[in-house]
């Protein structure tokens, strides 16, 4: 199944993988802001950024190819815009969209590659964002596949039926809320036999180590004198 | 030989009315194995949510000496662990060792306590080898051993699993006969599995329309019922 | 429409980040109520049915076929709070592991799809959804909640500098009107066929709607569609309008009054909004 391709990268043993997952955010946010925020000498930065993501996606051990490919899903939407913004007369424009669209799509793809969503997830509490809303994605990501699985046996079923008209896939969809909506049902009465009392407790991640910091000076140092660079070089 | 499980008179409606239970009585003695066996619809499952309190009937439910109230449902939900038919629905952390550590992180434990209690209950099923897999990247019969290290953390007395064959191959319900014959847990199984019910269990109990129509032997109740839960 | 990033001027996807992250947390907070998370549960796996959801095709004829969204089918279902949490948690899903919108753009998106789409979504049904308008409201909750939330992530482009030819947005605004009509469709058939099985998983609307709600509500949308259409006609004049107005700054790449309408859009949206979800509670 592809959709759980991502999910097998993330749990790799790299030394990129064993770093905090708040060391790689943070490292990404950099990344992202710098990227979106530039405008000369785009390609020489790009190209440079380029090497460094791919340098990563090596030392992950993540396979360089699917990675790259899977980036690839932004560049439909973004080349729809830079013809039409290269008709224009906007080919500055043309390339922004393009490259920038590309790299951070290629960007997160290594921080989630390398790190599992749960722990993604838990960091990001850090970053002060709403426990209960970390929680619904939690819960979200745990039962994404299971409902994708059923979703596609009924569009299968109805296949080999013939197709499915309008009606008939309303009449799914239906049926696959209310399956949804009971599993949550039992997903409580789960929770309530094992002493739920209307809080979540995590067990506690990681502490952060050194080699974390160290990591994520280097990055954003080695970031930062890139698009320094191409500022003064300009 | 102590009961730890006392039922008498339990009756159950469901909220559109229709009868579950009329009247159920029901003991349970430590260490006991017992299967529930009974057509879909004869009140198998509705009586075991009575156990831990998920339910609420007419009757008294007595568990480990303690009557079922609002006021007892924390303790008598350590006593009784209840396995259910659907892993999925029972699994609902992100990764193993998180499920596991789910019901002892309730009970107040801190975060190094139950890491170890949980890997020690992972360890008892045999799924100690990678606690930070997702649930659903386990077969069912990983998922099934999880779901009662999930249980077994909380060192319950009793455990009650519903249909757990369910989605399980000949040699996932060996391998899982084979564990629960080794813990020294008091035991309800409910089960359309005779096979299964034999290989688990000494004591049977037939229920039909929400009673219990017979309770004996697994043999005899095999005799009396058959394969297709007719009388003979 | 997930905006990726690289798409969006610093300034926008600052501010719209900046604007994003309050709402969501107002959001959170409503729909949690108090300290309980047990609701989380039941978001988390709605949240998941709704990609679920999004696999199945509907057919519209012509060899095409469209698929449901989902906002206006889970403000009515479960609450615009509750709705607006489980669409946030997709968007930030689908950014992180599906690079389906960007990162940095997450705010935009949240805020065109989750905030402003999903009130959108509700309102028809909260002022018209009793009695024979019900299904013509569930309908307009539909339509509008994906109309909504494509003409504000259009004027977010637009202010960004993103040049799109009159021709372009006319194009882009016909598909945007087509997908309204289906997602309308869809989630009125949806709700149909929930009743079906269970009428208690829609819920009613509340009571009591003031008129001046409702015509604040409604001018909000048709300003934000009529600054996007104004934009792509006459740009000059909206621009030397909005300069004169000093609400901008005479820089031939900004969409002004496309800008200007989606961001009175997104304020006028939050009010109307906060005062549902105060009325909801009283």
């Amino acid at each position: 199944m592809r959709h759980t391709v991502v999910e097998d990268w993330s749990r790799g043993s790299s030394t990129l993988h064993r770093r905090a997952a708040g060391a790689k955010l943070l490292t990404l946010a950099v990344f992202l802001v710098l990227l979106a925020s530039s405008h000369r000498r785009l390609v020489v930065l790009t190209a440079a950024l380029f090497a460094l993501l791919v340098w990563a996606i090596l030392a992950a051990r993540l396979p360089v190819r699917g990675v790259l490919s899977r980036a690839a899903v932004v560049l439909p939407f973004s080349g729809v815009f830079a013809v039409v913004s290269w008709l224009s007369g906007d080919h500055n424009r043309s390339f922004e969209l393009i490259l920038k669209s590309y790299l951070s799509a290629l960007a997160v793809l290594v921080l989630v590659g390398t790190t599992p969503l749960p722990e993604l997830l838990r960091t990001l509490e850090i970053a002060r964002v709403p426990q209960f809303l970390l929680t619904v994605m939690q819960f979200l990501y745990r039962y994404l596949f299971v409902v994708l699985d059923e979703a596609s046996h009924m569009r299968a079923a109805a296949a080999s039926r013939g197709g499915m008209t309008f009606g008939a896939a309303a009449g799914v969809l239906a049926v696959l809320f209310a399956r949804s909506y009971s599993r949550a049902e039992g997903i409580h009465r789960a929770m309530t036999a094992r002493g739920f009392d209307g809080r979540f407790r995590a067990l506690v991640p990681r502490p952060y180590s050194a080699a974390d910091g160290q990591f994520a000076a280097a990055c954003i140092l080695l970031l930062l004198l890139l698009r320094a660079a191409t500022e003064v070089l300009h | 030989m102590t009961s730890v499980v006392e039922v008498r008179g339990l009756r159950y409606r469901y909220p559109d009315g229709t009868e579950a239970l009329r009247g159920v009585d029901f003991d349970l003695q430590a260490g006991e194995s017992v299967a529930l066996l009974g057509a879909n619809g004869s009140g198998k499952s509705t009586f075991a949510l009575h156990l831990n309190g998920l339910l609420e009937g007419e009757g008294m439910v007595r568990v480990c000496g303690m009557e079922v109230t609002r006021a007892t449902l924390p303790a008598v939900r350590r006593k009784v662990g209840l396995v259910f038919q659907d892993s999925d629905t029972q699994l609902f952390m992100p990764t193993v060792l998180e499920d596991v550590a789910f019901g002892l992180l309730n009970l107040g434990m801190t975060s190094e306590k139950a890491n170890q209690r949980a890997q020690v209950s992972l360890e008892q099923v045999g799924m100690s080898a990678a606690p930070g897999r997702a649930p659903h990247h386990l077969s069912a019969g990983e998922k099934k051993r999880v779901a009662l290290a999930g249980i077994l953390a909380l060192e319950p007395e009793i455990l009650v699993l519903d249909e757990p064959t369910t989605f399980l191959d000949p040699p996932g319900q060996r391998a899982l006969a084979e564990l629960l014959r080794n813990l020294p847990q008091a035991k309800i199984l409910i089960t359309h599995d005779m096979p299964f019910a034999r290989a688990t269990c000494s004591r049977a109990v037939f229920f039909r329309e929400g009673c219990v129509a017979s309770d004996g032997t697994v043999n005899d109740i095999a005799g009396r019922f058959g394969w297709d839960f007719s009388d003979r | 429409m997930h905006i990726p990033d690289g798409f969006l001027s610093t300034p926008v996807w600052a501010a719209l980040d900046a604007l994003a992250a309050p709402a969501a947390g107002f959001a959170a907070r409503r729909a949690q109520r108090g300290f309980d998370e047990s609701k989380a549960p039941l978001l988390g796996v709605m949240g998941a049915f709704v990609f679920a959801a999004q696999m199945i095709n509907f057919p519209v004829g012509v060899g095409t076929s469209g698929h449901l969204v989902g906002g206006a089918l889970l403000a009515v279902t479960l609450g615009p709070a509750a709705a607006s949490v489980v669409m946030t948690a997709i968007l930030a899903i689908q950014a992180l592991l599906f690079q389906d919108g960007g990162v940095l753009a997450l705010g935009a998106n949240v805020l065109n799809m989750a905030v402003v789409g999903v009130l959108a979504g509700y309102l028809p049904y909260h002022l018209w959804g009793r009695g024979r308008t019900r299904k013509a409201a569930i309908f307009a909750g539909g339509a509008l909640s994906v109309l909504a939330s494509a003409v504000l992530a259009l004027a977010e482009l637009l202010l960004s500098g993103v040049r799109m030819p009159a021709s372009v947005l006319g194009v882009s605004l016909g598909l945007f009107l087509i997908s309204a009509v289906i997602e309308g469709a869809i989630t009125m058939a949806v709700v149909a066929a929930l009743e079906n099985i269970q009428p208690g998983f829609v819920r009613q609307p509340a009571t009591g709607h003031s008129v001046l709600l409702s015509a604040v509500g409604i001018t909000a949308v048709l300003l934000a569609a009529g600054g996007v259409v104004f934009a792509s006609t006459a740009p000059d004049g909206i621009e030397h309008l909005a300069i004169q107005a000093g609400l901008a700054k005479p820089l031939s790449n900004y969409g002004g009054g496309a800008g200007v309408a989606g961001v009175g859009l997104v304020f006028l949206l939050l009010i109307v909004g906060g005062r549902i979800m105060r009325k909801r509670s009283a």
